[in-house]
C-alpha cells in the first residue's frame, strides 16, 4: 500500500487536489481516504458521493489536531491495509504549524495557495521544510512573476522539493504528482514514524489543570527567572 | 535556441479535436489571438507557458523545437523560455516592488545588480503615475502592476517567448511596449480585442468555443490598415492624455479629421 499525507492551510486547495488525484488514479489503483479535522468536515462524504471511494474522517475536538493524527494513523493505515486499499490518502486539518503530519515513508505533500502571501512558506516551517513535495494553487489568479517569486521563495527554504504548479480546479499539470504518487515505494507497517519533532512535550495546563505556580504542575515547567533545564520538574 | 514553438492539437469545449495538424509558431514571429470572450484564448497561451503536455484542460501538447521539453524546463523558472504577462493587476505578494523584483531575479538567475533599477525605468515608460521602489507592490494601482509586470517580463523574465494577455486594458502607454517588445528574434503573442494590435501581428489565430477556428496571415492591405490605425490611435492616445491631464478640449484637437 502507498501511502500520500496532504498537509496545507484551511482554503489552500488540499481537498481539490486530492479529487485530482483520486479521479486520476481510481482506475489503477484502490484508494482510501482520510480526513482529520477539528470541528467539522465534509470531504469524506464529498469524495464518497463522487467516486464512490472509501472514506473516514476523525474530528480532534478538544485535541491538537497534529496530535490526533498521531494517535489514530497507526489504527487508520491498518484500516485502509485490512481493506486492501492500493493507496492510502491523509488529509491533515493543518492548522497550528507547529508540527507536520509527514512520516518517514510514503509522499508528505505540502499545499500552497499563490494567494496566500508571500511570507507564509517562512511561516509554516516544517510543513513546508519537511515535505517531499510542494503544490502551488490558484496559480491562475496571479501573474507569471508573482507566481516564480513565491516559487523562489519555497526552494529557499527547502531547495529539494519537488515544486508543481497547479490550477486545482482543473488539475493542470499534474501528470508528475501522479507519477510520483504511482512510483513511490510501498509503505511497512511496522516502522513508521514521524519525519518532524513533536512539540516540546505537554504538560499538566495543556490537560487542563488550572492552578497557578508550577508547584502544582508537572511536566514542562518554567519558574520566572531561570532556564527551563533547570526546572524539569517531574511532580512530587 | 529556441527556433519554432510547436501547438498539437487539443479538445475544444464540446470535447471535439481541433480541425489542424499542428500550428508552428518561429522565432521572429508575432502573433495574436482573437475571438470573443470564453472562447479559450487564455486557455490557449496558458497552454504555452505551461508547456502543457496532455495535461491541461484542453489536452493540447506543446513542443519545443518539434521536441518534448524537458522536465527542468517546464518546472525551473530560471530555465523556462516562457514570460508571461497576464490579466493580472493585482499583486498579492507583501513586498516593496525592490524586493519583489530582487526575488524575482533570483528565481530567473539574474546576476547584474542594474536590473532592478533598469526594470522600473522601463516600467515608467508604459505608465503615467511613477512607480518608486520602496512602493509595496500590493499597492500599485492596475496600471502600474500592469507595467512593472511588463518591464519584468521584458528584463527580468528576458525570455525567448513572451506572451502577453490583453496589455492594453489598464491604461498603459502600449505603442511603447510594442515597439520595445518587437525584434530580437522572439516569438510574441498577443491575445488581443484591439484591432491595433491584431493587424500589426503577422498571424492571426482565431478563437471560438474552446478551440481553433482558423489561422490567418497577414495581408498587404491589412499591414497598411495596421499602419494608419497606428496614427489615428496615437492621436487618441493624445486626447486621452489630454483629459487625464484635466485639461478641456480645443478646437484643434476638436477639429481632427480622422479619414
Amino acid at each position: 500500500m502507498k501511502l500520500v499525507i496532504i498537509a496545507g492551510p484551511p482554503s489552500a486547495g488540499k481537498t481539490a487536489l486530492i479529487k485530482q488525484i483520486v479521479s486520476n488514479l481510481r482506475d489503477r489503483m484502490k484508494i482510501a481516504f482520510l480526513k482529520i479535522d477539528v470541528v467539522k468536515a465534509y470531504e469524506d462524504i464529498e469524495l464518497e458521493n463522487e467516486f464512490g471511494i472509501l472514506t473516514k474522517k476523525i474530528y480532534s475536538g478538544d485535541l491538537c489536531p497534529d496530535h490526533a493524527g498521531v494517535m489514530v494513523l497507526g489504527d487508520a493505515i491498518e484500516w485502509a491495509a485490512e481493506n486492501k486499499a492500493d493507496l492510502f490518502i491523509v488529509e491533515s486539518a493543518g492548522l497550528c504549524l507547529r508540527c507536520s503530519p509527514y512520516l518517514n515513508q510514503g509522499l508528505g505533500i505540502i499545499v500552497l495557495s499563490s494567494i496566500s502571501g508571500i511570507h507564509t512558506p517562512e511561516k509554516m516551517g516544517s510543513m513546508v521544510s519537511l515535505a517531499d513535495v510542494a503544490v502551488v494553487t490558484k496559480i491562475d489568479l496571479v501573474s507569471q512573476a508573482e507566481r516564480e517569486v513565491l516559487i523562489q521563495k519555497i526552494k529557499e527554504i527547502h531547495p529539494h522539493v519537488v515544486l508543481l504548479e497547479t490550477n486545482a480546479l482543473q488539475g493542470t499539470s499534474l501528470q508528475r504528482l501522479f507519477e510520483l504518487i504511482c512510483n513511490s515505494a510501498d509503505i511497512s507497517e511496522d516502522n513508521l514514524y514521524l519525519k518532524g519533532n513533536p512539540p516540546l512535550g505537554t504538560c499538566t495546563i495543556c490537560v487542563g489543570k488550572k492552578d497557578i505556580g508550577w508547584r502544582k504542575h508537572f511536566g514542562v515547567v518554567k519558574k520566572l527567572d531561570g532556564q527551563i533545564a533547570d526546572y524539569l520538574y517531574r511532580g512530587e | 535556441m529556441i527556433t519554432e514553438l510547436n501547438i498539437l492539437p487539443g479538445l475544444n469545449k464540446s470535447g471535439i479535436k481541433e480541425d489542424f495538424s499542428e500550428l508552428t509558431l518561429k522565432a521572429g514571429e508575432t502573433i495574436s489571438i482573437v475571438g470573443p470572450t470564453g472562447s479559450g484564448k487564455t486557455a490557449f497561451i496558458t497552454d504555452i507557458e505551461l508547456l502543457a503536455q496532455g495535461d491541461t484542460s484542453t489536452k493540447r501538447h506543446i513542443l519545443i523545437n518539434r521536441e518534448i521539453p524537458e522536465e527542468n524546463i517546464r518546472y525551473n523558472p530560471a530555465l523556462k523560455p516562457i514570460a508571461m504577462i497576464t490579466q493580472n493587476t493585482k499583486c498579492f505578494a507583501d513586498l516593496s516592488t525592490e524586493e519583489f523584483l530582487q526575488i524575482h531575479a533570483r528565481a530567473r538567475g539574474i546576476q547584474s545588480k542594474g536590473i532592478i533599477d533598469e526594470t522600473i525605468e522601463l516600467a515608467n515608460i508604459f505608465t503615467g503615475e511613477k512607480i518608486q521602489k520602496i512602493n509595496k507592490v500590493t499597492t500599485l494601482s492596475g496600471g502600474q502592476t500592469r507595467s512593472l509586470l511588463i518591464a519584468d517580463a521584458i528584463l527580468i523574465g528576458a525570455a525567448p517567448i513572451v506572451l502577453l494577455d490583453e496589455i492594453e486594458n489598464a491604461g498603459i502607454f502600449k505603442q511603447e511596449v510594442l515597439e520595445i517588445i518587437h525584434g530580437a528574434g522572439k516569438i510574441i503573442i498577443f491575445v488581443t480585442h484591439d484591432p491595433v494590435i491584431a493587424l500589426h501581428t503577422e498571424k492571426r489565430i482565431i478563437m471560438e468555443n474552446g478551440g481553433v477556428k482558423k489561422v490567418l496571415d497577414q495581408n498587404e492591405l491589412e499591414i497598411y490598415a495596421a499602419r494608419n490605425l497606428v496614427e489615428l490611435d496615437k492621436r487618441i492616445g493624445v486626447i486621452r492624455e489630454e483629459l487625464r491631464a484635466g485639461n478641456i478640449i480645443t478646437r484643434e484637437l476638436a477639429n481632427l479629421n480622422f479619414a
